[in-house]
């Protein structure tokens, strides 16, 4: 699928602009260890946003969301034909087409992405195929009333409306398993080598377990160093000019044309560039981590997170 | 005769032809020209360069660009005409069409559209919303607004035009044909359902007397490419992407009939058309489900992630050729492939350049599909290990998406993804904007049938390490040169190579950048914010415009 929307522009930082191999570095990560805490409350992973949804308040009374399409409603079902046709289902369908609807043990194909059941409006659809109008392609013909085989297509839709976005099946009810799989010794000593330079499990990352209780976030907050929009706090320039001057400060921006720092006074001075003149050397105390990135097997990332999840 | 009968007689000769040259709209035969003096087409020419043969503007003089006129526009049912008798403005004709109930009225919106110019009138979209604007000065002619039944409003990549006609498609898929002069409704069409998911943003492309259109969809739904006449709207052939029935090829490389029809292979990106051979040349999406493949099977799934070559009359494929082989990370190939004649190993040759969201750039002989290179252009690209027997690279699969997350690059939003490349043919350089991202893939789902959609995993962005303008040599897929990003928006909406020397892009941290195509060095700018279409150009009395799209603002730059 398509790029979600305009990424709003986020900086890089950059060690040195002349420096090729150090070029464009990346952008989420924030290094301190205060950033840990800042962010533990703040899940790292940008989720996957929803495309942006032209949903606007519905008048009354709401109609219901017609499931994963964005925008699009349609009237509410009947609760109690619902109850009665999940009913039914699990008598005469579930075998086939599983207890949530995405296939079962004898070969029923997935209802949820079936483009019958999800075109299907009032039964009109559904109803014939229970009917018998599929048996050339394995599906028998069900002895049902009309209403029964009306609540069955409604049940059928009810579940189709808890489809998530980007065509995701609905919650399956089950826990996500642990993503601990890494060996906490050898992350020590992978930590030990790579790590422990920059970091100490004794002061700035001390108790980090508890901090980020949540592994998986751990994972990401310690492999980006800080989370998105952080780094901007610890990005600093030094501007040295042809006649010697040097100004530094926060970096704010920074273009091709341009580049924009904080002063130690608070006060904000924007720069023309010209190619190298003036020179600006950006320090960035994520870079470390952007430049490990392509360094790491996923063991190695693994086994450093079995590790901090023991500082507890 | 006297002399105001010869004047009114030379008058009534003359007219005509004025008015011929204002409304003849577009003969489908002027797109085979090489682009010039207007933008008939999603991509300029069928060519897919995005190459202007317009000189007016170049490297020695473009720092003398200046602003021609801006115009924001307005989508929506009306709220663009209330804006205009507030600020005093004469207000365009709103014209309003659509099947749906009218109550999802957006007000905003970004133009990601390719903006056609054709008699100096521009036409150009957002999501369920037309425009035509005069050239000259960005006056709004007409607004069409398309009542929606709902669907994905992610973007639109603009109108193709036939003639008077004009062709938009909508999020809840329709083909909706305008009146280029009126913006009337002449009829639509349904592309598809949009209560499976389906939700349409390409650009028609017209060839001769065929609308050719594609769409999206991210659940599993198959995926298709239409063929409408231009004329009467009738479907004159529909191509699926993926094997539909038994018997069809490519149903091998799927674990079963069930699973191909559910397997995706989008077409949501306008591609090329080579005339010598009367083929279309296009991308395809993801397979799905995208991250699991439970019900796939372990074969390539075609034909996903592929360019393939559709003729033009027949809808018959003529041959296809698969970027991403069992794709497994939302890589689509849905990139407009770059159609060159060009030397190859000392022969001219008939080629299409790609490169891919996955991060490799091929290039293949375009007649027949022959793979003539293959080479990674993401710099830190890290999913695949080898080629295979094809050329295509082949899949790592510890760096599927895992329960203790692998960490990947690209991230699913890939190196490139719908922005638009470039091609010159004077420096042979294949331009495009090059993200490097590491996201962290985690499976969520382990679900044995596998999951539905782009559903069962979760993706933590992790950095984005580095984003370039990048130009690659075609001949060998070495990068020739890197033009740093300072954010990780480098680039744009896409770029636009002009025989002027000159390769224009946004840089995502908020200009206009015109830089030199034989170095990459920028050299002239304009804070006009995130450009989030192509840049284009086009002649218009004596002056080579250029125009870029801001979110809901379009700007024209000349020199006077």
């Amino acid at each position: 699928m398509e790029r979600v929307a305009n990424p709003p522009p986020v900086q890089y930082f950059l060690s040195t602009l002349t420096e090729v191999t150090n070029l464009p570095k990346p952008t989420i990560a924030g290094a301190y260890l205060l950033a840990f805490i800042l962010f533990s409350s703040a899940p790292l992973a940008k989720a996957q946003t929803p495309p942006p949804a032209p949903i606007v308040p519905p008048p009354n009374p709401p109609p219901r969301r017609g499931g994963f399409v964005p925008g699009q409603k349609r009237p509410p079902g009947d609760p109690v034909q619902i109850a009665h046709g999940k009913v039914l289902f699990g008598i005469d369908c579930r075998g086939c087409h599983g207890p949530d609807l995405r296939g079962g043990d004898l070969g029923g194909p997935n209802l949820l992405r079936s483009q019958v059941a999800l075109s299907d409006q009032n039964g009109e659809l559904i109803v014939p195929i229970i009917r018998g109008s599929r048996q050339n392609m394995g599906m028998p013909a069900i002895e049902m009333s009309d209403a029964d085989a009306l609540a069955v297509a409604a049940y059928v839709r009810s579940v189709i409306e808890t489809i998530k976005g980007q065509g995701a099946p609905p919650e399956a009810g089950r826990p996500v398993p642990s993503i601990l799989i890494g060996n906490a010794s050898e992350g020590k000593a992978f930590f030990a080598a790579k790590c422990s330079a920059c970091h100490s499990v004794d002061k700035d990352l001390s108790k980090i377990a508890s901090r980020i209780p949540d592994p998986k976030r751990l994972q990401d907050a310690w492999l980006a160093g800080a989370a998105r929009g952080e780094e901007e706090a610890s990005r600093t320039a030094a501007i040295s000019f042809p006649s010697g001057e040097t100004v530094e400060g926060k970096l704010l921006h920074i273009d091709d044309f341009l580049v924009t720092i904080v002063l130690p006074d608070g006060s904000q001075r924007s720069f023309r560039r010209n190619g190298d003149s003036p020179q600006v050397v950006i320090h960035d105390p994520l870079e470390p981590h952007r430049a490990l990135l392509s360094q790491y097997t996923d063991k190695d990332v693994h086994d450093v997170t079995a590790y901090l999840v023991t500082l507890k | 005769m006297k002399l105001n009968q010869i004047l009114f007689a030379s008058a009534l000769l003359i007219a005509p032809s004025l008015i011929y040259a204002q409304g003849s709209g577009l003969n489908p035969a002027d797109i085979l020209k090489p682009l010039a003096g207007s933008w008939p087409t999603y991509s300029g020419d069928y060519s897919g360069k995005r190459y202007s043969a317009l000189t007016q503007v170049n490297r020695s003089n473009v720092q003398h660009l200046t602003l021609a006129w801006m115009t924001q526009v307005t989508p929506g049912n009306g709220a663009s005409t209330e804006r205009r008798r507030r600020r005093g403005q004469q207000s365009a004709p709103l014209i309003v069409g659509g099947e749906g109930p009218g109550d999802l009225n957006l007000s905003s919106g970004t133009i990601k559209a390719s903006v056609l110019e054709v008699d100096g009138t521009l036409y150009f979209t957002m999501p369920d919303n037309a425009w035509a604007v005069d050239a000259r000065d960005g006056r709004e002619l007409w607004h069409y607004f398309w009542k929606t039944k709902g669907g994905t409003h992610i973007g639109n990549r603009g109108v193709g035009m036939w003639h008077n006609y004009l062709f938009m498609e909508t999020p809840d898929d329709y083909l909706v044909s305008l009146d280029a002069k009126t913006g009337k409704e002449r009829w639509h069409r349904l592309i598809a359902d949009v209560n499976n998911g389906y939700f349409s943003t390409p650009a028609p492309v017209v060839v001769g007397n065929h609308v050719l259109v594609g769409t999206g969809d991210d659940i599993d739904a198959p995926g298709f490419l239409d063929c409408f006449d231009p004329e009467t709207g009738e479907l004159q052939w529909k191509y699926y992407t993926v094997p539909m029935e038994k018997g069809d090829p490519g149903l091998d490389t799927w674990a079963s009939l069930d699973a191909a029809r559910h397997g995706g292979a989008q077409t949501w990106i306008p591609g090329a058309y080579d005339p010598e051979t009367n083929l279309y040349i296009f991308g395809t999406g993801n397979p799905t489900p995208a991250f699991t493949n439970g019900t796939r099977g372990p074969g390539d799934n075609l034909y996903t992630s592929s360019l393939i070559a559709l003729n033009v009359d027949t809808g018959k494929m003529a041959w296809y050729f698969q970027t991403s082989p069992h794709d497994m990370h939302d890589y689509d190939s849905a990139q407009t492939p770059v159609l060159v004649d060009a030397m190859f190993d000392g022969k001219m040759r008939k080629l299409a350049l790609t490169a891919s969201r996955n991060g490799y750039f091929f290039t293949l002989d375009r007649t027949t599909g022959e793979h003539l290179v293959t080479s990674r252009w993401g710099k830190f690209t890290n999913w695949a290990e080898g080629l295979n027997s094809f050329g295509g690279p082949k899949l790592n699969p510890e760096k599927n998406a895992t329960v203790g997350g692998s960490l990947v690059s690209p991230g699913s939003d890939g190196t490139i993804n719908w922005e638009p490349p470039a091609f010159s043919p004077e420096t042979g350089l294949f331009y495009v904007a090059e993200h490097n991202t590491f996201s962290e893939f985690y499976l969520t789902d382990l679900d044995p049938r596998g999951s539905m959609g782009l559903g069962g995993k979760e993706e933590a962005e992790i950095a984005a390490v580095a984003t370039y303008l990048t130009a690659i040599d075609y001949k060998t897929g070495n990068i020739v040169w890197r033009h740093p990003y300072y954010t990780d928006s480098g680039g744009g909406g896409g770029l636009l190579a002009t025989a002027g020397g000159l390769v224009f892009a946004g840089d995502g941290a908020g200009s206009l950048v015109a830089h030199d195509a034989s170095t990459g060095k920028p050299i002239w700018n304009t804070r006009i914010g995130y450009v989030s279409n192509p840049p284009q150009t086009y002649m218009l009395d004596g002056r080579q415009y250029v125009i870029a799209a801001t979110g809901d603002t379009l700007w024209a730059f000349v020199m006077y």
